[in-house]
């Protein structure tokens, strides 16, 4: 039982970190980026190489990732979605599948479909021992990060200026734009820091589960959205406590039900609770502008 | 406002396309490569060319009835003309390890066909199908208009069923190298397998764990999301109640849950599991391996034929697959001349150790010639330039059904075929020591 709870805890953080760049992006740009899994797909690669490659240390390596990953967020974002600043939200999220497919595709010719074993970077770390239990460290620091990252999160977006411009646009760009807001550079803010998020999701992703394909990001991604939106989409302390929620629900499901039933029984859950609460478990209730 | 829309969706088409042009540009772009290796083959290959020749005489002179080996300049009818070969594997995305592995390994053997005699040539047209029924239909049609006469493909299961049926109706022969499901073959005369076909290996793991003694009982983890690893399972039970093997622990996982194994692990552990089969490919494998010894779990594990290529994922930590058994009909570490002379043109070539999936590509060119060569000398010669393919089908069709022809190859001596287009050959079972694999 204890043993169970903390594997879908440890399950459960992974996809809560990832959950929490996707919930970033969607409550200040109003958008999905599918492409957020690939991110951080190319967050783990550049992590891989870092380390074997140039020998890096793990502080560093997970720096590089974090610098890469910011720069192609904006990238992305400049390239692939700006320019649909006033489209529809459906031709946004065709772009979005469009780059995610495009990152994969580029890191297959860049790196190819060789699967890579990810260094276990916390193997000095000693791990937690509670009983007959054994919590890996990999856990305790995605757990701890994902703790971390909320609360700057939530403080970043309630106290700074930026935080405010950000909040201020996702509730009305145009209102925003006439308080003398730079719509165009907040956005592109937001998806810096989402990118930054994904980078270090890759690289704790990578570190529990330590293969790397060019795949890796696209499954845990479409995860950590379900957690997201689990957790109401656009809620940061949602998309951890989503994210936590759904590993647990997953695990359970295997371990007490039937391991064939684990996915039926998490999305079950999931579309039980947006009947009963369609906004998701800590979602604001908004209503839609005509 | 509804302009605005419209053109944003074009956008988005645009878009899209472009990035449809890219994966082109990349297909293009390998096809570029391997001409460039090509050429470096050409250099490189008649040492090898000549090997396999005598490796063959050699074969014959054992007394198999292995007519079909014997050279073509040998009395009775030859094999003239060129040939048209197509293949269509996964040569991008998520599977192109195995598509380019294959692609590679006929390409080494087209090359070795090609160099040993001037009045037979192989024209070799490999096209990528990223692993997509769809896409594998559109490479199929590709390869009709290029005037193709014989497939050596495809590679991965589900487009090979796709793509099997449009040739039977068409009446094209194809010889798969690696796509192993029974329902590739199922009801298609014109469909045959150079790789075991899943039941196969089930009921062949099955009766190996039994003769050996290995265990009494065992925990099997499949992928139930995959048509390979459930084939697998399905004859690995049926087999294991017939000969009394007790399974204590049944448990799955899908490609979307293909991370964590703890429970999977946890109840093949609480019950007693001596072994534990993973009929699954080898990335979910490491996995597996990676989380029972961070539980301390020591179980002997065996494997099929989708565990091969574990030792050359980059960083694995190959102590952890320390003990492993898997039931593989390939090794790159076999001493005979014709395995040694293989995996050393593989690696001159493409710079790393063929895989099983390279064996079996590599295996597929030289099953056709053969044919082909069997029939001619039986038929007083045959040229098949510019022959059709509906023609060179039922060729192709009464030699492999004809239990006097065998071919040999790095995957197995003596191949045979039956009618419903299964390869039978023996099995061999490798046990993962030090790092390498080392015969059992």
């Amino acid at each position: 039982m204890l043993a169970n709870l903390i594997n879908g805890i440890s399950l459960g953080s992974v996809y809560a970190i990832i959950a929490l760049g996707y919930t970033m992006v969607y409550g200040i740009a109003k958008m999905l980026n599918f492409a957020h899994g690939d991110v951080i797909m190319v967050g783990g690669y550049i992590a891989f190489y870092s380390i074997t490659l140039m020998g890096w240390p793990p502080a560093l390596a997970v720096l590089a990732a974090i610098v890469v990953c910011t720069a192609l967020g904006i990238v992305i974002e400049r390239l692939a979605y700006k320019p649909l600043r006033s489209a529809t939200s459906l031709a946004v999220l065709i772009t979005a599948i469009g780059v995610s497919y495009f990152l994969q595709n580029a890191a297959l010719l860049l790196w190819t479909s060789n699967t890579k074993v990810f260094p276990n970077i916390f193997e000095k770390l000693p791990g937690l021992r509670l009983g007959a239990m054994q919590i890996a460290p990999v856990t305790i620091i995605t757990v701890l990060a994902n703790i971390v990252i909320m609360v700057t999160l939530t403080l970043f977006t309630t106290k700074t200026k930026m935080g405010k411009a950000m909040r201020a646009v996702s509730e009305d760009k145009g209102a925003a734009t006439l308080m003398g807001i730079n719509v165009n550079r907040t956005i592109s803010l937001t998806f810096a820091i989402g990118s930054g998020l994904a980078a270090i999701a890759g690289v704790l992703l990578c570190t529990a589960y330590p293969t790397l394909q060019p795949t890796t990001g696209s499954m845990p991604g479409i995860k950590a959205f379900t957690a997201a939106v689990f957790g109401g989409i656009g809620s940061i302390p949602g998309a951890m406590l989503g994210g936590i929620l759904l590993g647990v629900i997953e695990i359970f499901g295997k371990a007490y039900v039937s391991t064939q039933l684990s996915d039926a029984i998490v999305f079950a859950v999931l579309i039980i609770v947006l009947l009963v609460k369609p906004t998701g478990l800590l979602g604001r209730k908004v209503n839609e502008k005509v | 406002m509804k302009k605005k829309a419209v053109s944003a969706v074009l956008a988005a088409v645009l878009s899209l396309s472009m990035m449809a042009g890219c994966t082109d540009a990349t297909a293009t772009g390998n096809t570029g490569a391997t001409a460039g290796n090509d050429g470096a083959a050409a250099g490189s290959t008649d040492a090898g060319a000549t090997d396999a020749g005598s490796t063959d005489a050699g074969s014959t002179d054992a007394g198999s009835a292995d007519a079909g080996s014997a050279d073509a300049t040998a009395e009775g009818g030859s094999l003239t003309g060129t040939l048209k070969l197509g293949m269509i594997g996964p040569l991008t995305g998520g599977a192109a390890i195995y598509g380019n592995a294959v692609k590679n390994g006929e390409q080494i053997a087209v090359d070795e066909i090609n160099a040993i005699s001037a009045d037979f040539q192989i024209e070799y047209n490999p096209q990528d199908d990223e692993h997509d029924a769809e896409k594998s239909v559109n490479a199929y049609n590709n390869l009709k208009d290029w005037g193709v006469q014989v497939i050596a493909g495809t590679v991965t299961t589900t487009p090979c069923v796709a793509v099997s049926a449009e040739a039977n109706a068409d009446r094209v022969f194809m010889l798969t190298p690696s796509a192993s499901s029974p329902s590739v073959t199922e009801g298609k005369d014109n469909m045959f397998q150079l790789c075991f076909s899943d039941p196969n290996q089930g009921s062949a793991s099955a009766q190996y764990i039994v003769d050996n003694a290995m265990a009494t009982k065992v925990a099997v983890i499949y992928n139930n999301s995959d048509a390979y690893s459930t084939g697998i399972y399905q004859t690995f039970n049926a087999k294991a109640t017939e000969l009394g093997l007790e399974i204590v622990s049944t448990t799955t996982f899908t490609d979307d849950t293909a991370n964590d194994f703890s429970i999977q692990l946890a109840d093949a552990k609480d019950n007693d599991a001596e072994l534990v089969f993973l009929p699954i490919y080898y990335q979910p494998a490491s996995l597996i391996l990676q989380q029972a010894k961070g539980m301390g779990y020591e179980p002997t594990f065996f494997g099929v034929d989708g565990m091969d290529g574990i030792l050359t994922m980059e960083g694995f930590d190959a102590s952890l697959a320390e003990g492993v058994i898997l039931l593989t009909p390939f090794s790159a570490d076999a001493t005979d001349d014709l395995t040694k002379n293989f995996v050393a043109t593989y690696n001159a070539n493409y710079g790393e150790t063929p895989n099983q999936f390279a064996a079996d590509g590599y295996d597929c060119p030289y099953a056709i010639y053969r044919a082909l060569q069997y029939y001619a000398k039986k038929n007083g010669g045959l040229d098949v330039t510019g022959m059709g393919a509906d023609e060179l089908c039922e060729i192709l069709i009464s030699v492999f059904t004809d239990p006097a022809f065998s071919s040999d190859g790095v995957t197995g001596s003596g191949m045979v075929w039956t009618a419903n287009g299964e390869v039978n050959k023996a099995p061999k079972a490798m046990v993962i020591e030090n790092g390498v694999y080392v015969g059992l």
